[in-house]
């Protein structure tokens, strides 16, 4: 018998146009914690629905006890005592602890045939008992915390007999209490030979729990290391650690004066206190990890969910921007972050998508002044090169990289100051996120202010003139991207807890 | 810049054309006539065509406030209780003295409020449905020309009133020539217009309008208060047409109203629909309610054919969008 309970080899998996895992290799040993770690994009995801059976590999293989298994479907996954916790957890707020634990295995009484609540509640109560947990069986889910409610995750997943636990980021939502509790049920499962995938972007975590490390990057495996031997700096670069591609067009754009300013912006929940400028003709990178509220910022001054505190300067006049139709009077233009939903009319022709935020510009008289309208569409298509044969193109009929063009020729029909672009270049093709660069250099050059939220850190290095790195909804760092590094924004990006003062002090304020 | 150029010339096939929904509306219309025309000699006459719409256009007047609710993707089902209120509050106000011209006046204000009510609670209140709204302002509307009027009738209106519902100048009835004037505002509204525009827009994709800075919370308004205020003009001519009024006029209007849209091609989705199909089903409705009534069938037969041509054609038009959509490869979600 192996000493391995989960091994994956050679694992490889792509979607139309991206490679999401490249010849990954992870080896799991019984009763232990292993770390997974890779930024944003690095295909953890896809390699957690891969040992869940939501997605089957291209190739490669998995061994589960040394035996080679295929996993079609979460219910072999099941099967095989693989169970999965996730940040957000899934659960059903209205019903009861024990009916969320055995959801879909209840247990039948044979004369009755009606569900066995009695029995049902005892065994819930053990398996709490178990955990530590301070609620009861009966109690709604809805009325738990974050943590609590993990809890009965942890419960659900042990009585399905789950060997293998999946922990995708459980620490996010806790505060410092909680996590120390999540910890000793973590180390408690692991004595009990509970085998755990472990999933964090905090180093603490890790070095808290974690024997061994797997790194993932782009899709590829960097390597797999014991924690006691590998310094935080080291995990880091392995991280990070690739050369920015040439894709970059160079930037000439002569930087001017102030054109936004946001002032303490705050909104209960999502950020506190975000303050930074963009002047003419710079670009600036908002970046973070996802989550860090960064979307939330841009949304709030752009006016569709209004900040509760803070203001917005346009070219040093104070702006109050309770909705986006003054936004856009105001000069700012904003690409949202989910194009199908937030940016376009998927059933309508090009040119009346392009015009849909200015539509009082295409007014002649009270009516639709549609030729206007069409040259105009043309004029910007044409512009930002669009491959469409005619203005009445459908935009579902276009690829993503010339849908994202689309909105941008729609922000390009108002009188933009400000453009403000939420992940420009998420889920295109290469050859169009070359061509979105080349327009946003041509846009700053013509005098616009860019702020782009990206993700990706060679864009924010290769396009940006300075980086707001944003952490768990603060302003963590505003660099000089010439001069930064990769390292230093997902060191500024990650909650690291080392020689940090002023966020110990904050946590220890909170508890 | 590159070579590549985009059109500006409208794509033209023939396929596209015939593929028009408003095709087998007048077929279906024509097919009326012609049914018609066996039951009653001497049918195909100018006068016909010209008095028989006063027979069903003041429901007409309904239709197109009601397909700009529908292609919002909301529905309204509380018109038929706005008009029982605003004709009732008519009768009662011109009864206690009040001239006639204000009474007139009155019913406007009344209606045109009903409707924006209805309008600021759906903007106010996201997530109620607009079913739920206006099923509650239905019974409430009601309920008010109920406990106003309590279950008599009001009338008694100066003569010249009557002028509205049974007038004619020229050949013409009245009544045609005010539904032509609306027939002709609404298209150019819903057609021609930023309004229109941010209409079918919001249909098809609210979020990307609110995006877009498309004040959307106006425009539900907008649109409500627009259908009470025809909801009023309707109630003073069926209050003309039938010399007085009760608490319980124009019970099912609703619903009579929406089958007309949902007949012409709007879909109940939203978003999508043009201003000829409601037209012409407004007629097809009509001319089959008066055929059927020369043949002296009950009008509980023809609300039996109008339910069968509805599923009809919803499905129909269901057929058709799928085939279309599989054709631009358009994945539906």
């Amino acid at each position: 018998m192996s000493e391995y309970i989960l091994e994956l080899d050679h694992i490889s998996k792509s979607f139309p146009g991206v490679k999401a895992l490249d010849d990954v290799h992870f080896k799991l040993e019984k009763g232990q914690i292993h770390a997974l770690m890779g930024e944003n994009g690095a295909g953890k995801s896809t390699f957690i629905k891969i040992i869940t059976g939501v997605y089957q590999p291209d190739a490669g293989e998995i061994r589960i006890n040394g035996k080679p298994t295929m996993i079609r479907n979460p219910i072999d996954s099941q099967k095989q005592g693989i169970a999965a916790i996730y940040q957000h957890v899934t659960c059903f707020p209205d019903l009861s602890v024990t009916e969320n634990i055995f959801i879909g295995h209840e247990t039948i009484n044979r004369i009755t045939r009606k569900i066995d609540w009695k029995t049902l509640n005892g065994k819930a109560g053990e398996w709490l008992e178990k955990l530590d947990a301070d609620f009861y069986p009966q109690t709604i889910m809805g009325t738990l915390s974050v943590a609590q409610q993990q809890i009965v995750e942890i419960a659900k997943a042990l009585s399905a007999n789950a060997r293998i636990l999946i922990m995708d980021e459980p620490t996010a939502p806790l505060s410092k209490r909680e996590t120390e509790d999540l910890y000793r049920t973590v180390e408690n499962l692991r004595n009990h030979g509970v085998s755990i995938i472990f999933i964090s972007h905090r180093l603490e975590d890790m070095y808290r729990l974690a024997s061994s490390v797997t790194i993932l990057r782009d899709g590829r495996y960097i390597g797999t290391w014991e924690l006691d031997k590998i310094s935080q700096d080291d995990i880091v670069k392995a991280m990070v650690g690739r050369e920015i591609t040439q894709f970059f067009p160079p930037r000439h754009a002569k930087i001017g004066g102030e054109v936004l300013r946001v002032e303490k912006l705050s909104r209960t929940g999502y950020f506190k206190d975000v303050s930074f400028t963009v002047n003419k003709g710079e670009i600036v990178g908002l970046t973070g990890l996802v989550g860090a509220g960064r979307t939330e910022v841009c949304e709030a001054i752009y006016g569709v969910n209004p900040p509760d505190e803070g203001s917005v300067y346009i070219e040093g006049k104070q702006v109050q921007n309770r909705h986006a139709s003054k936004a856009i009077e105001e000069g700012i233009g904003y690409l949202p972050e989910d194009r199908l939903k937030q940016g376009l009319v998927l059933d309508w022709q090009l040119s009346r998508n392009i015009t849909l935020a200015s539509l009082r510009r295409f007014e002649k008289k009270g009516f639709m002044d549609d030729s206007k309208e069409r040259e105009v569409t043309k004029t910007l298509g044409e512009k930002l090169e669009v491959k469409a044969t005619s203005v009445y193109d459908k935009v579902a009929t276009l690829s993503g990289g010339n849908q994202q063009k689309v909105i941008v020729a729609k922000l390009l029909t108002g009188d933009m100051k400000v453009i403000i672009l939420d992940e420009p270049t998420k889920g295109v093709d290469v050859g169009a996120k070359t061509a979105i660069y080349k327009i946003m250099n041509d846009l700053a050059q013509e005098g616009y202010g860019i702020l782009m939220v990206s993700s990706e850190m060679p864009e924010v290095l290769g396009m940006c003139d300075r980086v707001v790195v944003m952490r768990e909804g603060r302003v963590s760092a505003v660099l000089d991207a010439r001069k930064t590094s990769q390292q230093e924004i997902l060191e500024a990006s990650m909650v690291l807890y080392r020689g940090k003062q002023e966020d110990g002090q904050e946590r220890k304020a909170q508890e | 810049m590159s070579e590549r150029t985009i059109q500006t010339e409208k794509p033209w096939s023939w396929k596209n054309f015939f593929f028009q929904w408003e095709w087998f509306l007048i077929a279906l219309l024509i097919g009326i006539n012609i049914f018609n025309s066996f039951l009653t000699p001497y049918y195909f006459t100018a006068d016909t065509f010209l008095s028989t719409p006063m027979n069903f256009l003041d429901k007409a007047f309904l239709v197109f406030p009601m397909m700009m609710i529908i292609v919002l993707g909301n529905i309204d089902v509380s018109v038929g209780s706005i008009i029982a209120l605003s004709s009732v509050i008519m009768a009662v106000s011109y009864n206690a003295g009040l001239p006639m011209p204000a009474a007139m006046v009155l019913c406007l204000i009344v209606s045109t409020t009903c409707g924006l009510i209805n309008g600021l609670l759906q903007a106010k209140f996201k997530e109620l449905s607009s079913t739920i709204v206006t099923i509650s302002t239905q019974i409430i509307y009601r309920g008010i020309a109920y406990i106003i009027l309590e279950d008599k009738a009001s009338g008694k209106f100066p003569s010249w009133f009557s002028f509205l519902g049974w007038g004619y100048v020229g050949n013409v009835p009245f009544i045609t020539i005010v539904f032509v004037v609306f027939t002709i505002i609404f298209a150019i509204l819903i057609h021609r217009t930023r309004f229109g525009r941010q209409l079918f827009a919001m249909g098809n994709n609210s979020t990307a309008c609110r995006y877009s800075g498309i004040k959307t919370e106006n425009m539900l308004v907008s649109v409500s208060t627009i259908m009470g205020f025809m909801a009023g003009i309707t109630a003073l001519f069926l209050t003309s047409r039938m010399g007085s009024t009760r608490p319980n006029v124009a019970s099912g209007y609703e619903l009579d109203v929406i089958a007309m849209v949902v007949l012409g091609g709007v879909s109940t989705a939203g978003g999508k629909g043009r201003i000829t199909g409601p037209l012409l089903a407004i007629f097809i409705i009509g001319f089959l309610n008066y055929g059927l009534g020369l043949f002296n069938i009950s009008a509980q037969v023809l609300l039996i054919i109008l339910g069968v041509l509805l599923i009809v054609s919803v499905m129909l038009q269901n057929l058709r969008f799928d085939k279309r959509r599989q054709k631009s490869g358009v994945v539906s979600k």
